[in-house]
């Protein structure tokens, strides 16, 4: 695919005897939201983990943008514009909602060698993260400990400090985790329009989420890539019923299922 | 954010109003004793405020911050020995020479974490220690006598015991004043932010490590200021200013002032060496009214009582005895 934004090929990644990433090719073109899913421990994790940086892959190569990132550090390529948000939610929890989002604005402001002025007063750094949590829906939270707020907040703060990098492309690791119905159709309006301007990889267990937003999906089982397409594709693919055997009806009917 | 006095702010207040009026009150009643006792509080709360730059905000636990103590000492001392009496030169030397140090037990050090960092930065402390030992030169394990404090030509005669004390205060108040702009600053939300979520602070794009390296120069840089300090202060040098209890007590300072506020271990440093001193005598009058005469034997025992005090405080209190005030107005 010409005009791909990320793409990977042949990655692989063996934890002793486990092939957790076997010879991974995956393309995501410019502008689209591009889901994986795959059954527990089909190796999505690890997957993501080669993408931002964390693991290193034992073989294949990953392009951004034209660019090869296999080799680059996890800080670089956030600074190439390749955002992630957590699985389990990872922020910093003895600062406030705005104090977070400020320093994913400032991570991406230049260097932060400057000792001396007050960064809370900075108007470069204050503004933004207001806007970003804006965007979330989070906009009279921002003076709130993240200690002191719930999970569904935590889930759109990391979205927020996602975004406040001003990213090119966002790797999302399940932000439906955890989330009840209420939340969880508040995160997929907030994606829907997301979309719109960034592209998106999406891993997520939530079916129904995934097919109401994905353009494309790529299944993932043990660590193979075993299907990627359109989602009505996906849903009649053979071999993606079987893999999810039991959970064959939930794959059919998602897309048309209400709640 | 609700008004700048607060019962807090107001002690802090105190404590410096205290510290600044020491020298009046020693000059008052001729107790040099007492200017001795607080000269070295001072020296030693520059110390520990600039390991709770590291170790409260930057979650880096070094346990061999006295190491900069030592070598602070001993550039001042080496260079006395050998005839460069000339504070210009002593002092930047001594700070430079603290600096390269921390960036070299830094680089390798931060690369780990948690017990092993402790452990390098032991090490390291440990190894200048035992060089310091075997510098026969100047003095081994005896140490070292300075004849002549540092020179500063006619700008300010050290000698003077109320010129180095306040010399002292001020290079105090001046240490607290830029460690608490390098805190609000950007990059100490780097700092406190690779405390809090090293992984997240990389993944949103921070090279974390060479914030990192560049803090723990700057804290090394301050302690070696507060070890030329006290090389001048006692006049001598000698490898115990830089055991590894005294990168204990610093530690202590710290826990025990409250980690959370850039003031709090200089409360801690006030705390600690004014109950070293008086803990023996309230044993020994405790004794005299008990059993009617004064048991020396017992007096050695006054950290029987600190250890309990200590103890409490980490327990209970764990913004130390800082937090304990600010926290008091909730009552």
């Amino acid at each position: 695919m010409a005009d791909a934004l990320l793409k990977v090929s042949g990655l692989t990644k063996r934890f002793g005897g486990v092939v957790a990433s076997d010879d991974i090719v995956l393309d995501v073109a410019r502008g689209e939201l591009h889901a994986i899913i795959g059954p527990n421990g089909a190796g999505k994790t690890t997957l993501i983990g080669q993408l931002t940086g964390e693991i290193r892959p034992d073989a294949g190569r990953v392009h951004f943008d034209g660019q090869d990132i296999t080799e680059l550090q996890v800080y670089e390529r956030s600074q190439l514009g390749l955002a992630r948000s957590f699985q389990i939610t990872s922020l910093f929890l003895d600062f406030t909602a705005l104090d977070n989002v400020a320093l994913a604005v400032q991570a991406h402001a230049g260097h932060s060698f400057h000792f001396w002025d007050d960064a809370r007063r900075s108007r470069e750094l204050r503004e933004p993260a207001r806007d970003a949590l804006k965007r979330v829906g989070l906009a009279d939270r921002g003076d709130v400990l993240v200690s002191n707020m719930s999970h569904g907040e935590h889930r759109q703060i990391e979205l927020a400090m996602a975004l406040a990098t001003k990213p090119r492309m966002l790797l999302l690791d399940e932000p439906m985790a955890g989330l009840g119905p209420d939340e969880s159709s508040r995160m997929v309006r907030t994606l829907r329009e997301l979309k719109r301007e960034l592209t998106i990889l999406l891993i997520e267990h939530d079916m129904e989420a995934v097919f109401a937003l994905a353009d494309r999906i790529t299944v993932l089982v043990c660590g193979r890539v075993i299907a990627s397409g359109s989602p009505s594709a996906i849903r009649t693919n053979a071999e993606v019923r079987q893999a999810y055997l039991g959970e064959q009806e939930v794959v059919t009917d998602a897309g048309a299922a209400h709640v | 954010m609700s008004g700048m006095i607060t019962p807090r702010n107001a002690f802090v207040a105190a404590v410096i109003v205290v510290l600044a009026l020491i020298p009046v009150y020693a000059a008052m009643t001729g107790n040099t004793f007492m200017m001795t006792l607080f000269t070295r509080i001072i020296i030693l709360a520059i110390a520990a405020v600039s390991l709770n730059l590291i170790m409260g905000f930057g979650g880096m636990v070094s346990f061999g911050h006295a190491a900069y103590l030592g070598i602070g000492g001993y550039v001042i001392g080496i260079l006395a020995k050998e005839g460069i009496n000339t504070g210009f030169v002593q002092w930047p030397l001594a700070l430079l020479v603290s600096g390269l140090f921390a960036l070299g037990v830094g680089a390798l050090s931060l690369r780990t974490r948690g017990v092993y960092f402790i452990m390098i930065t032991l090490a390291f402390a440990q190894m200048v220690y035992y060089i310091a030992n075997g510098l026969d030169r100047y003095g081994g394990d005896d140490g070292l006598t300075i004849h002549k404090r540092s020179e500063f030509g006619g700008l300010l005669n050290l000698s003077n015991r109320t010129v180095f004390y306040y010399v002292c205060l001020v290079l105090l108040l001046a240490t607290v004043y830029v460690v608490w702009r390098i805190i609000n600053s950007r990059f100490g939300a780097v700092i406190q932010g690779a405390r809090s979520n090293d992984r997240r602070m990389r993944a949103i794009g921070f090279p974390t490590f060479r914030y990192k390296l560049v803090c723990f120069v700057i804290a090394g840089v301050i302690c070696g200021l507060s070890g030329a300090l006290l090389a001048n202060h006692t006049n001598f040098i000698s490898p115990a200013m830089m055991h590894w209890t005294r990168s204990g007590d610093l530690i202590v300072m710290a826990v025990l002032g409250g980690m959370g506020s850039v003031f709090g271990p200089v409360i801690g440093s006030v705390a600690l060496l004014v109950l070293e001193e008086t803990l023996p005598h309230l044993i020994g009058f405790a004794s005299h009214v008990i059993t009617g005469k004064e048991v020396v034997a017992a007096k050695e025992y006054w950290q029987l009582i600190l250890g309990p005090m200590l103890l409490l405080i980490v327990l209970f209190a764990r913004g130390g005895i800082d937090g304990l005030i600010a926290s008091a107005r909730r009552g």
